[in-house]
């Protein structure tokens, strides 16, 4: 059965770089773009005394503030991941290993988003020891060891899920993994921008997510050319 | 470029799925204990009268005692199990449920149920499965090998106390393993309920078990829901018998290797660096 799924693979995408060569002139992918804000008092961040590690404190000129919510100007929000939640016709999982770092007692980056059965790997560039504890609880919740000068750890996700990760030893260590069913996602920087590309036209969903201001979702519609926009505010709560 | 092969590939995929899922379904109302096979809907009438108060009529582990106890209650719908025979993120077997069960958790609110017969545990094990779907859709993990033990001797122990300042267990264990390493304090568990790191002075048995192997499970499968990790893609067999038989210095046991530590030590106690933050070891 298999061989025959395969044998056909590259014909389908011969015909469809053929129907591609047709249409040329038109632009068959679109895509949406936007900015993420939030309204509301600023929620302040606060430093981290990592005194009880002078290794990580050392590396750190000025303490390190924490990374639940980072602002920009004009109230823009980093770390936002916007993915398309209905109406993609998801493809098989990225076949790279996403990277996942322990530097300084932070998690680099602060949120990981990779795709369901993506290869995930996790290393340790601490002298000191780590131990890596998803909170999953659609997926397997683990929890592995990793002391200095270790291999990295390598885990993969079969279910979409937003996990929190965290450190036992170092309780101050937060992050979070973004496992998504999709393959377009993108990531807000600090400016609160993102921009997802190569949507074929179509009527979608697309979700935003935040570790603080949770999930928001608006539907959008794409034609064959241009980037359609969709804001996403936030309301932050007094605290 | 037919459709017909596509097609009867999925209807294959489809009963195959289908039948594992009728297998799955049963595995989740039925536990194997040796010879005894548990029954859940049994296993729910002994729940409902010894489980419950803590338990929670839901196996959320929000019983009516829950709110006196810490640790607090397992909650069975998350399907997170702190012993087990199998890696860290599966689900534990049937038997390791029924040990749980019987044994009881030391240091815990959790008593020994071995007065109630076998059959009757075997009962409350398959009902606790009907709580989560994780038991219909993923099956308990393989159960890691431990190899034979080897000898403990002077050179064992001091090998595995290496170990054990390598590993920094003694960052929430401490160098003395009474619990009060530096992290000690700040822990939480998988529910941000403060929970306390193991003081091996306080006694002979751990919450998985007393036997020597125990103490092996119980470092390389990991605890699942609290802060203890893994530490099995780390640790040869040897290290990790090793490791045993130091951490059986710790305990205040009559066991042959505090016996044998204790007979070395006071001609040898200049040779020792302590344990923790200042690179000890030997």
């Amino acid at each position: 059965m298999r061989t025959r799924l395969i044998t056909s693979l590259p014909l389908l995408a011969l015909a469809v770089s053929a129907m591609g060569a047709l249409s040329a002139p038109v632009k068959t992918a679109g895509g949406v773009s936007g900015t993420i804000t939030f309204t509301g008092t600023p929620p302040r961040m606060r430093p981290i005394d990592m005194s009880k590690e002078p290794s990580c404190a050392s590396q750190h000129p000025t303490p390190v503030m924490t990374e639940t919510v980072m602002a920009g100007a004009g109230n823009t929000v980093q770390n936002v991941v916007v993915y398309i939640s209905a109406g993609d016709q998801a493809g098989a999982a990225a076949a790279q290993p996403v990277r996942y770092d322990q530097k300084g007692c932070q998690y680099v980056p602060h949120v990981l988003v990779m795709q369901v059965g993506q290869p995930l790997e996790i290393y340790n560039n601490d002298q000191t020891s780590h131990n890596i504890h998803p909170l999953a609880t659609i997926n397997p919740e683990w929890n592995k060891s990793q002391p200095p000068g270790t291999p990295p750890i390598k885990a993969t996700y079969a279910k979409p899920e937003f996990i929190t990760v965290k450190c036992n030893v170092h309780p101050w260590m937060h992050g979070y993994f973004a496992v998504l069913a999709t393959s377009h996602y993108a990531i807000s920087g600090n400016d609160g921008k993102f921009s997802l590309a190569g949507l074929a036209p179509g009527k979608y969903t697309i979700t935003a997510w935040h570790e603080k201001f949770g999930t928001q979702s608006q539907e959008v519609t794409v034609s064959a050319s241009g980037t359609v926009t969709a804001n996403f505010v936030f309301k932050a709560l007094p605290y | 470029m037919s459709r017909i092969p596509l097609l009867a590939c999925a209807a294959e995929f489809g009963l195959l799925l289908s039948a594992t899922g009728l297998l799955a379904a049963q595995a989740q109302t039925m536990s194997r204990i040796g010879n005894v096979t548990g029954n859940a809907d049994a296993g729910k009438r002994e729940y409902r009268r010894y489980c419950v108060g803590c338990h929670g009529p839901a196996g959320d582990g929000l019983g009516e005692n829950a709110q006196w106890i810490d640790p607090k209650p397992r909650d069975f719908t998350a399907a997170v199990f702190k012993c087990r025979s199998t890696p860290t993120g599966s689900l534990p077997t049937d038997e390791d449920l029924f040990h749980s069960v019987s044994r009881g958790v030391v240091t815990t609110n959790m008593p020994s149920w071995e007065p109630l017969t076998r059959q009757a545990r075997a009962n409350v094990v398959a009902y606790i499965k009907t709580f989560s779907s994780r038991w219909a859709t993923q099956g308990p993990g393989t159960p890691i090998t431990i190899p034979a033990e080897t000898p403990a001797n002077i050179e064992s122990i001091l090998r595995g106390r290496d170990v054990f300042q390598k590993m920094e267990c003694w960052k929430c264990h401490g160098p003395a393993g009474h619990g009060d390493g530096p992290a000690a304090s700040t822990l939480t568990d998988s529910k941000d309920n403060p929970i306390r790191p193991y003081n091996f002075s306080t006694g002979s048995r751990f919450k998985c078990g007393e036997t020597n192997a125990d103490v092996y499970r119980i470092f390389m499968t990991g605890l699942d829901g609290t802060p203890m990790p893994s530490f099995a893609d780390l640790m040869q067999p040897n290290d990790a018998w090793d490791l045993v038989h130091f951490l059986r210095t710790l305990q205040p046991l009559q066991t042959p290797e505090a016996a044998i530590w204790q007979t070395w030590l006071p001609a040898h106690a200049k040779e020792l660096k302590p344990l923790g933050p200042d690179q000890g070891g030997r």
